[in-house]
This record gives C-alpha cells, sequence and structure tokens, in this order.
C-alpha cells in the first residue's frame, strides 16, 4: 500500500469507528465536559491515531537519541548509562547556616550543589544595605564578599562536586567568588564545574531582578562566556531560564518559546563579539520548568531538544554536534504547590519529576511539600530528594531510552509544540530580536494575559485544583512544621562586613573597583578585573555599585 | 457614597521581583469593578504609603513573596497611623507561614490571602472589608 493508501484507510476506519462505536456511546453516555484542555489551557483532543503523526518521518523527526535532532534525548543511551543529576536547590540564612545543609544533603545521596541566594544578593546589595533590611538570609542564603562565599564551601572540595548557582544580575562577581575560594583550596579552574545561571533577559522578562540596562547586561554575561572558554572550560557559564517564566504565568509553549529565544538572544550576542559558535555552543544550558500536565510537559522537553538543534545547526550554522544539543536542568513548578493541604504537594511534584525524566532531563530540582509557605525543613528537602531517588530506582522507566516515542498523542503534542515556537520565533525577530520584543512588553504582556486567564479557569471550575476549588476541608489536618530565618542573620552579617571593612587594605579595594570601572568603560573582558576585586575583598555591593556608575540602572518601562 | 468606586492600591514592597500574583489581582479588582493602581516593584513602605495618602485609596494590598513581611508590614501599618490613614483597609497576599497570620492581624491586617486564594474569594472581602470600615467610620 502506498502511503496515500495507507491515510485513506485510515480515515475510512476511523470514520467508521466513529459512527458505530463512538457516537452510540456518546448518545448514552455524553462525556464530562464540551473542551478538554492542558493545564496550558491547550484543546485537546479525544483520541490520537496515525493520521495525526503522518507529517513525521522517524529518521527525520524522531531518530536516535545522541543524534541530531536529538528528539529521543542527548545521550545515546540516556539514563542506563548515567542517572539524572539530583540537584536540590538550598540556601537560607548565614553562610554557615546553608554550609551546614549543603553537607547534609550530600551525606544523603545528592549529586550535586545549587545555591539559592537571599533577594539583596541576587540584587547585588550588601547586607547592610538600607534595602536589605527584612529581606537577609529569607529566601536564600546571604553573601556578601568573598568571605562570606569561604564559608559557604568550607569543607566541601570544590574539584569533586559541580555547583549550581542561581545568580543573574550580578552573577560575574559571584562566579569570580566561586573561582576565587577554589584557587584558595588548589582546586583547578581547568576542572571544576557547575553552572551560574546567568540568564538576564528572563529577569526583563519575569522574574525582574536586574540591575543595569540590556546592553551593559548582556556585555558582562559575553564577558563570563568568553571567560568560560578560555579559563574554566568545563563550566556551564549560563543557563538560559524558562522555569521563572512559567512561574510567572506563561503556558507551557510560551515557556518554551521564550527561552529559546532567548537562547538565540545570546548566541547572536557572542557571535557578534566574535566567539566562534563552536567555540561556547557546547557549554550553553538550559533550564525549564515542569507542571502538572503530564504528556505537555514530555512534549515540551522533547520539542525543545528538537528545535534548538535545527537552530543551532540551520540559524547558526554551528558544526559541533555538541553545539546543538539542549541540554537542561528542570525544576517541578512551585506555583502549581498548593498552602491548602500542603501534603498532597508532594504527589504533585511526583508526577512532575516523573515527567522531566520521561522528558529527558540532565538535572533535576524536586520542590518540597511546604514551599508554598516558607522555605523546606530539613525533612521536607529530604522527602523531596527521596521522591528522585524512588523515581530513578522503583519506577522501572529509566530502562529504556524516551519510552513515550511514537506515541501518536506525544508525539503529535511535540510537533505541535514544535510549530508554536517557530511561530513565536517569527514574531519577535519581526519585532527585531528578543531586546527591543522586551523593550515594547511583548513577551511579558503574553505571560500576564496567560496567568489571568489560568486563574480565571481556577476560579470559575474549569480547571479543578485539589483542596483549592474542590475537596476542600475547613481546617487542615495536620500541621506543617516551618522554618523560620528570624533577624540574627541580618545582625550577624552586618557585623561580619563591618569586621571585613575595617580588616581589609581599603587602599586595594579602591584600586581594584577603579580598574574595574576603566576596563567597563572600554572593551575589555571584565572578568580579570572582577577577580581582582573579590581577591581584595571588595564586597558584592561595591563592585556591582562600581558597574552601576558605568552602565547605569534599568527601568522597566511602562505597560 | 454608595456610587464612589473602591479605589484599591497594590504594592509590591521590598526587592521581591514576583509580580504575577499581584497584577492578576489587581486585573480582577478592576474587572470586579474597583479602581485599582498598581504601584510597580520594589517600594519602600514610605513610598506606599505616600502612594495610598495621594491616591486616597480605600484598601492597599501589599504582595510579599520573600519572607520579609514581619519587617515590612508593620512598618506600612504604622506609618498608616502616623499618617492618620487607620481607615484604609490592608491586606497581606504572598508566602506566609501559618504562625505569621496572627501576627499580622493583630497589626491591623484585615486578611492574608495565601497561594491558592481564589479572585472571587479576594474581590468580596475586599468588598465587605471596605463596607465594614465605611461604616464603623461614619
Amino acid at each position: 500500500m502506498t502511503t496515500k493508501e495507507m491515510t485513506s484507510h485510515l480515515e475510512e476506519a476511523l470514520s467508521r469507528w466513529e459512527e458505530q462505536t463512538l457516537r452510540p456511546t456518546l448518545a448514552r453516555l455524553p462525556e464530562r465536559a464540551a473542551e478538554f484542555t492542558t493545564t496550558s489551557l491547550r484543546p485537546i483532543k479525544r483520541l490520537y491515531t496515525p493520521l495525526d503523526i503522518q507529517h513525521l518521518d522517524f529518521e527525520r523527526d524522531i531518530g536516535f537519541p545522541g543524534e541530531y535532532p536529538f528528539t529521543r534525548g542527548i545521550h545515546p543511551t540516556m539514563y542506563r548509562g548515567k542517572l539524572w543529576t539530583m540537584r536540590q536547590f538550598a540556601g537560607f540564612g548565614t553562610a554557615f547556616d546553608t554550609n551546614k545543609r549543603f553537607k547534609y544533603l550530600l551525606e544523603q545521596g545528592q549529586m550535586g550543589l545549587s545555591v539559592a541566594f537571599d533577594l539583596p544578593t541576587l540584587m547585588g546589595l550588601d547586607s547592610d544595605h538600607p534595602l536589605a533590611e527584612g529581606e537577609v538570609g529569607k529566601c536564600g542564603v546571604a553573601v556578601s564578599s568573598l568571605e562570606d562565599m569561604e564559608v559557604l564551601f568550607d569543607g566541601i572540595p570544590l574539584e569533586e562536586v559541580t555547583t549550581s548557582m542561581t545568580i543573574n544580575a550580578p552573577a560575574a562577581v559571584i562566579f569570580a567568588m566561586y573561582l576565587v575560594v577554589a584557587e584558595k583550596q588548589g582546586a583547578d579552574w581547568k576542572k571544576i564545574s557547575g553552572t551560574i545561571q546567568n540568564d538576564i533577559l528572563k529577569e526583563y522578562i519575569a522574574q525582574k531582578e536586574w540591575i543595569y540596562p540590556p546592553a551593559p547586561s548582556m556585555r558582562l554575561i559575553v564577558d563570563t562566556i568568553a571567560f568560560c572558554t578560555q579559563e574554566v572550560p568545563r563550566w556551564h557559564p549560563i543557563s538560559i531560564s524558562g522555569y521563572h517564566i512559567r512561574e510567572a504565568g506563561a503556558t507551557a509553549l510560551q515557556e518554551l518559546a521564550f527561552t529559546l529565544r532567548d537562547g538565540i538572544e545570546y548566541v547572536e550576542w557572542c557571535v557578534r563579539a566574535g566567539l566562534d559558535v563552536d567555540a561556547f555552543a557546547p557549554r550553553l544550558s538550559f533550564f525549564f520548568n515542569c507542571h502538572n500536565d503530564f504528556f505537555e510537559e514530555i512534549a515540551k522537553f522533547r520539542a525543545a531538544r528538537k528545535v534548538w538543534a535545527r537552530v543551532m545547526r540551520e540559524r547558526f550554522g554551528a558544526r559541533d554536534p555538541r553545539s546543538w544539543m539542549c541540554r537542561f536542568h528542570t525544576q517541578t513548578a512551585g506555583c502549581s504547590l498548593t498552602a491548602q493541604q500542603p501534603y498532597n504537594n508532594v504527589v504533585r511534584t511526583t508526577i512532575q519529576a516523573l515527567a522531566a525524566v520521561l522528558g529527558g532531563t540532565q538535572s533535576l530540582h524536586t520542590n518540597a511539600l511546604d514551599e508554598a509557605l516558607a522555605l523546606p525543613t530539613e525533612f521536607t528537602a529530604m522527602l523531596a530528594l527521596r521522591t528522585q531517588q524512588i523515581i530513578a530506582h522503583e519506577s522501572g522507566v529509566v530502562n529504556t531510552v524516551d519510552p513515550l516515542a511514537g506515541s501518536y498523542f506525544v508525539e503529535a503534542l511535540t510537533s505541535e509544540m514544535e510549530r508554536g515556537c517557530y511561530e513565536y520565533f517569527e514574531k519577535i525577530d519581526a519585532m527585531g530580536g528578543m531586546i527591543a520584543a522586551i523593550e515594547r512588553g511583548f513577551p511579558q504582556k503574553e505571560i500576564q494575559e496567560a496567568a489571568y486567564r489560568y486563574q480565571q479557569a481556577v476560579d470559575r471550575r474549569e480547571k479543578i485544583i485539589v483542596g483549592v476549588n474542590e475537596y476542600v476541608l475547613e481546617k487542615e489536618p495536620i500541621e506543617v512544621p516551618i522554618l523560620y530565618i528570624d533577624e540574627s542573620v541580618a545582625e550577624i552579617q552586618k557585623e561580619r562586613l563591618r569586621r571585613l571593612r575595617a580588616r581589609r587594605d581599603n587602599a586595594k579595594v579602591h584600586r581594584t573597583l577603579e580598574a574595574l570601572k576603566e576596563a567597563a568603560r572600554g572593551t575589555e573582558n571584565t572578568m580579570p578585573y572582577i577577580l581582582e576585586c573579590v581577591r581584595a575583598y571588595a564586597t558584592l555591593g561595591e563592585i556591582c555599585d562600581a558597574l552601576k556608575e558605568v552602565f547605569g540602572e534599568y527601568q522597566e518601562p511602562p505597560f | 457614597m454608595g456610587e464612589r468606586k473602591i479605589r484599591v492600591l497594590i504594592a509590591k514592597p521590598g526587592l521581591d521581583g514576583h509580580d504575577r500574583g499581584a497584577k492578576v489581582v489587581a486585573r480582577a479588582l478592576r474587572d470586579a469593578g474597583m479602581e485599582v493602581i498598581y504601584t510597580g516593584l520594589r517600594q519602600t513602605p514610605e513610598q506606599i504609603v505616600t502612594a495610598a495618602l495621594q491616591e486616597d485609596v480605600d484598601v492597599i494590598g501589599l504582595s510579599i513573596l520573600s519572607g520579609a513581611h514581619m519587617t515590612l508590614v508593620p512598618r506600612v501599618m504604622q506609618l498608616l497611623q502616623e499618617k492618620g490613614l487607620q481607615d484604609v483597609v490592608v491586606f497581606v497576599g504572598g508566602i506566609i507561614p501559618q504562625e505569621d497570620i496572627p501576627k499580622l492581624k493583630a497589626l491591623g491586617v484585615a486578611e492574608v490571602f495565601l497561594p491558592g486564594t481564589l479572585l472571587e474569594q479576594i474581590v468580596n472581602v475586599v468588598r465587605q472589608s471596605v463596607k465594614r470600615s465605611l461604616e464603623t467610620s461614619e
């Protein structure tokens, strides 16, 4: 039979089924809703058949793992070779507190570290800055100087662990602090590995922790990427993040499209700065969210790999297959957690983690059940890690590569995601790129609209959230113990900073900061100058302020 | 008085940039017929109270997800007292541990909304509180 004959045969078979089997059933037992949609409110059909994937060619579109277009995964053996890295995001209080938590997590079998910084640190402010009041050590660890970083990694050999650091606007400074700690430990920069998030575009779009305007921010990012290719070759100098875009209310497709378009923007800037695409692209990494809608999320991950591979090969002409690979970290969706009946969050997180694994993630953070209320306690953090360990060792989903390939539904959804992505790329390209799109508020408005539509669907009970708009309890059956960070953290930090400023060589601090400003005004790579400031124990705030003098500050345009 | 639209200031105090909740709530209150002013990110308690005074609002909604609520909310409440704005109804929304809720209410916060609160509930509680506040002040 030719393909055409086969298609028409199937179409006939489907019509027959609809007529003879489906219709009488629907007459007797109507479906529960007129339309079924995903968490992102994407309509889903009743049934998927080979007709939905007839545009796909196995070798061209699905293919083999470890080969272009990587739909099935970036490694030929996936989790049979190596499990994903279980990397739990942690950080609170002082560097002393978080150092203790890190050691605990490593003892529990965690494979890599992931640092959460507090808001002042994320904004490039020292703990003793007036705007830091009430925020020190609250949603992450407070790091104001090299001294804090030394405490944070005390007793943790940096050549042996990999560390991910969620830091963006001041990423170059925090990275420099990490490198100097490594240097002091005698670790070889050529051997250390980890990731800095260093993704400012999604800050403008979603998370909103920016310092400088787009152009100098992009320059700092290009500087770190260029520096890493030379000096820290195993480091991932950027983690292009959809996580926060999703948390801000984006749909799965918007998360995917905006994140990959951000990736394109970074590659364009690096290439324009004179870097060879194959020199840095293999070190780019991504970070996605994983929400509740199981198959939509899996399709998103598979589409991410396929779209990125094509972008890198066709749009940028990358030739090294490693440049085509979309390697990514996943975190389960914080915004899916409920304050009501918080124990239910363990179940939500398990479903999400399973989708991330079936989607082929390289590393994973599972949220703790209490995160709609506060930072996780030691117990809930362990339970979240155990969730991953159970999936890895007991569920059996790791035994084969990309087990959902060939599913009519999953492949059709993957194709839809892919198409939707290219449509967004076209729109954003037509606007003049992602920075131009951000300046006119395009991704921001799309996300706000989606967030509102979703909340309305929940309010109208078109989407049921267990314990929130259905199965509600008047009184919580179990009280969740809470990790509480008090103001003593801020006091300790202020005192440490006071002593540091009195003890260090302030003339040297001044000299290194002046040299950095000079470099920032020119076109030299700023990283070596930032390293000198850090070695002299200039604080995070002092270094960021020096750059503010040269670069100015970002103001969000009204829209 | 009954015809006057309820005026609401939605504010983001502190360094927290998570504005999804603030924006969704602002829109829901607007769709429910209220006048809503959104301050934008990273406002100090002083800026928020000044805006409340200038805009002559009935309600302030403070959105905080960073854990700094026990520092920021008392400052706002104190400044409202000082400016003679104690009739303004204050709501807090965000990541707030259970044990802080009675403390915030003791400061005069009318209600604390946690993740998962339905918009309809927020709209209703805001309407009722403003009604109560007007009745007691008349």
